[in-house]
């Protein structure tokens, strides 16, 4: 039995359905991570886990109860909001011992609680500032701490790094997941990082325009996209979707890439998805990660099936600790990852080693994957 | 409709122009900023002759031997109507009367704001509508409905009275003033409210309400605490609209001993026996216009910030 289940919710503000049948579950001490475009719905989501928001239909489970008419303080739930939401008017203790307050936890206690959790999160020298006298990073923490000092069943963050510059968002995320490996909370995590998605969740729901297009572990998102656009909205840089046809004679395939005034690639194929057959002589989208598009040195030794074709480069970006190179194929460019020390000239043609145990397919007309 | 370029005007003259510009600016401001100050300057220099240098001297004359009196006179015995007790009673009349009416009406003004923005209804945007229509009612077409309702309440007040032995205040004219001016100011004070709060971030309520805190928890420790400058802005409006309100003064405690201090004042310059006190009339008005200066003093810092404010945050 999950702990968190959500089972049908729909949401809808005056005439426009913003979630439109949300099904998702949690595990206990589970760290689930939402993504998808601005104004998909995920904050909308989170509010009505929380209860701030009303749903229209179907159902919200916290470790087994029903929630769905439970006022927000009822559901035993602590949330960091996206602006932090500090109240201006009270001292960083103040402000996390709010809540304790509101509930009658007596005066002694709440102190230290309020000690404990200026510990963990290195803010005891800030107890006695107001809000506006304190850094992003400290205001960040300090609502962190707010959450934490209440120890709830599960946590709701909303893109709680977002206004952090890169430094301090990798250190704070580290905190988070230490937080989440010693405490074995359960947490719902709103965000548009790509890292931070890959690196904490334990299970990711992409969603789009109110509904989730995939939901698994990272892995399964990451290597097993379902759609176009889970494939496009995840990883950086984003995987080549490039246009092809499915060529090949009697049981053989191959995979057809056009090329602008050059011959054509052909990628034989062994180990093609059974659904791919339906789609010879047919276009399909072609999706190939840029770390499996690589130098045939550097390709992957374990890998069943490698193609090798000469490539024409176009364009080399030297990123440190890879070599970028695009090249065109299918009408698009396509960007291959190499080694640093990869030596590639633009303007030169390369041979690049196609991963094709990696690559994926999608029908161009319902953009789901062929399997 | 087009809107038209500008003309770019070459400042041929440069510096002796922009000199010129300046002296007639300030020049200017000058003979307005006197202009406004010459009543109060008169007032106050009056205030402090004896009679017979106002009638034997210039008006604009500083007083040659400067006296107490005539303030002391007008706080303590001067004639208002037929009784010789001074203003000092109706001043504290006012006070009875404004000090409740703005905290009543400021904190309804708060708690409308707050529901208004952070707890919205079906037909919030329409009871706003409402609201601010109530700001451009005219006094003149209120006065005769609510002397029917302040007679009805009196009545209600007198069968109180006798029957459970306490009238609760009903057809006390203070009270019946009191009534009036919240009901009449409740508009400026939601208008003022509901602008602040909402630029106010509604997700501090709702992280009040994950807290566990209640309606009147979040208005009380969230909302009021972060509303200085709008409180202040509100209650100086009020104070001074109430305090110097005639109008509804007149019409519903324009005798007797309950009258404000406007009424009051008036009666003073009205009351014609034998020779104008000029000297006591001014003290008298002096007093009267002292409170609301007194608030502008003290609040008008926040007055200006305020104002500032609202207008950036819309
Ligand atoms: N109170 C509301 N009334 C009407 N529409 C709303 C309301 N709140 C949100 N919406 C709409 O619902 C959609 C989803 O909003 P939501 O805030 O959940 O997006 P989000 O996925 O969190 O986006 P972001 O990543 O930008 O924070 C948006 O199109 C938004 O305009
Ligand atoms: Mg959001």
């Amino acid at each position: 039995m999950a702990f968190l289940e959500i089972n049908g919710l729909r949401k809808r503000f005056g005439q426009v359905e913003i979630l439109k049948g949300i099904d998702l579950e949690l595990e206990k001490g589970g760290f689930l991570v939402l993504v998808g475009p601005s104004g998909c719905g995920k904050s909308t989501l989170l509010n009505t886990i929380a209860g701030l928001e009303t749903i229209t239909s179907g159902e919200i489970r916290i470790d087994d109860r029903a929630v769905n008419d439970l006022h927000p303080s009822k559901r035993d739930i602590a949330m960091v909001f996206q602006s932090y939401a500090l109240y201006p008017n009270m001292t960083v203790a103040g402000n996390i011992s709010f809540g304790m307050e509101m509930r009658g936890v007596p005066a002694d206690e709440r102190q230290k609680a309020i000690d404990k959790v200026a510990k963990v999160l290195q803010i005891g020298h800030l107890l006695q500032r107001k809000p506006s006298q304190l850094s992003g990073g400290q205001r960040q923490r300090v609502a962190m701490g707010r959450a934490l000092v209440r120890d709830p069943k599960l946590f709701l963050f909303d893109e709680p790094l977002s206004n952090l510059d890169a430094k301090l968002r990798v250190d704070m995320r580290i905190e988070i997941k230490r937080l989440h490996a010693t405490t074995g909370t359960t947490i719902v995590y709103v965000t548009h990082d790509q890292i931070e998605a890959m690196t904490l969740a334990t299970k990711i729901a992409v969603m789009r325009d109110g509904e989730v297009q995939q939901f698994g572990t990272p892995a399964e998102i990451y290597n097993n996209p379902a759609n176009v656009f889970v494939a496009d909205f995840m990883g950086s840089p984003a995987m080549n979707l490039i246009p092809a046809t499915i060529g090949g004679d009697g049981s053989g395939m191959a995979v057809v890439l056009d090329r602008e005034a050059r011959q054509p690639i052909t990628l034989p194929m062994t180990n093609a998805p059974a659904g791919l057959s339906a789609f010879k002589g047919k276009p399909v989208i072609f999706g190939v990660r840029p770390e499996a598009l690589t130098d045939p040195e550097g390709a992957e030794r374990n890998a069943s099936h490698i193609a090798t074709a000469d490539c024409h480069i176009e364009v080399v970006e030297p990123a440190g600790s890879d070599t970028f190179a695009v090249t065109n194929l299918g009408g698009k460019g396509v960007v291959a990852r190499l080694r640093a020390d990869a030596n590639i000239q633009p303007g030169t043609s390369t041979p690049l080693a196609f991963n094709l145990t990696k690559a994926v397919f999608f029908d161009p007309a319902t953009e789901n994957r062929i399997r | 409709m087009s809107t038209m370029a500008a003309p770019v005007r070459q400042v041929s003259g440069g510096v002796n122009v922009k000199i010129v510009n300046r002296v007639v600016i300030y020049g200017l401001l000058a003979l307005f900023a006197l202009f406004y100050l010459m009543p109060l300057f008169v007032m106050l220099v009056t205030s402090f002759k004896t009679m017979n240098e106002i009638q034997n001297g210039n008006m604009l004359s500083l007083p040659k031997a400067p006296t107490f009196d005539p303030w002391l006179k007008a706080w303590g015995e001067t004639c208002v109507g037929l009784t010789c007790a001074g203003i000092k009673g109706y001043f504290w009349n006012s006070i009875k009367m404004v000090v409740p009416a703005v905290l009543i009406s400021t904190m309804l003004g708060a708690l409308n704001g707050y529901v208004l923005t952070k707890w919205r209804f079906r037909g919030a945007t329409l009871v706003f509508g409402l609201m601010l229509f109530a700001c451009f009612i005219p006094f003149q077409s209120v006065l005769l409905p609510m002397a029917t309702i302040l007679g009805s309440l009196g009545r209600l007040g007198v069968s109180l009275q006798n029957s459970v032995g306490t009238s609760f205040g009903l057809g006390n004219p203070t009270v019946n003033l009191v009534f009036v001016h919240v009901v009449y100011g409740i508009g400026f004070t939601t208008l003022f409210f509901r602008n602040y709060y909402e630029a106010f971030p509604t997700e501090l309520v709702k992280a009040a309400q994950v807290d566990g805190a209640s309606f009147f928890q979040i208005f009380r420790r969230i909302m009021l605490p972060n509303s200085m400058p709008i409180f202040v802005v509100t209650v100086i409006y009020q104070f001074t609209n109430i305090w110097n309100d005639f109008l509804f003064a007149s019409a519903y405690a324009g005798t007797g001993d309950s009258m404000p201090m406007t009424v009051a004042l008036n009666n003073v310059v009205n009351t014609s026996t034998g020779v104008v006190e000029y000297n006591v009339n001014m003290a008298a008005a002096m007093i009267a216009a002292l409170p609301t200066l007194l608030v502008y003093v003290l609040a008008g810092r926040y007055f200006v910030r305020g104002l500032m404010a609202g207008a950036v945050k819309g």
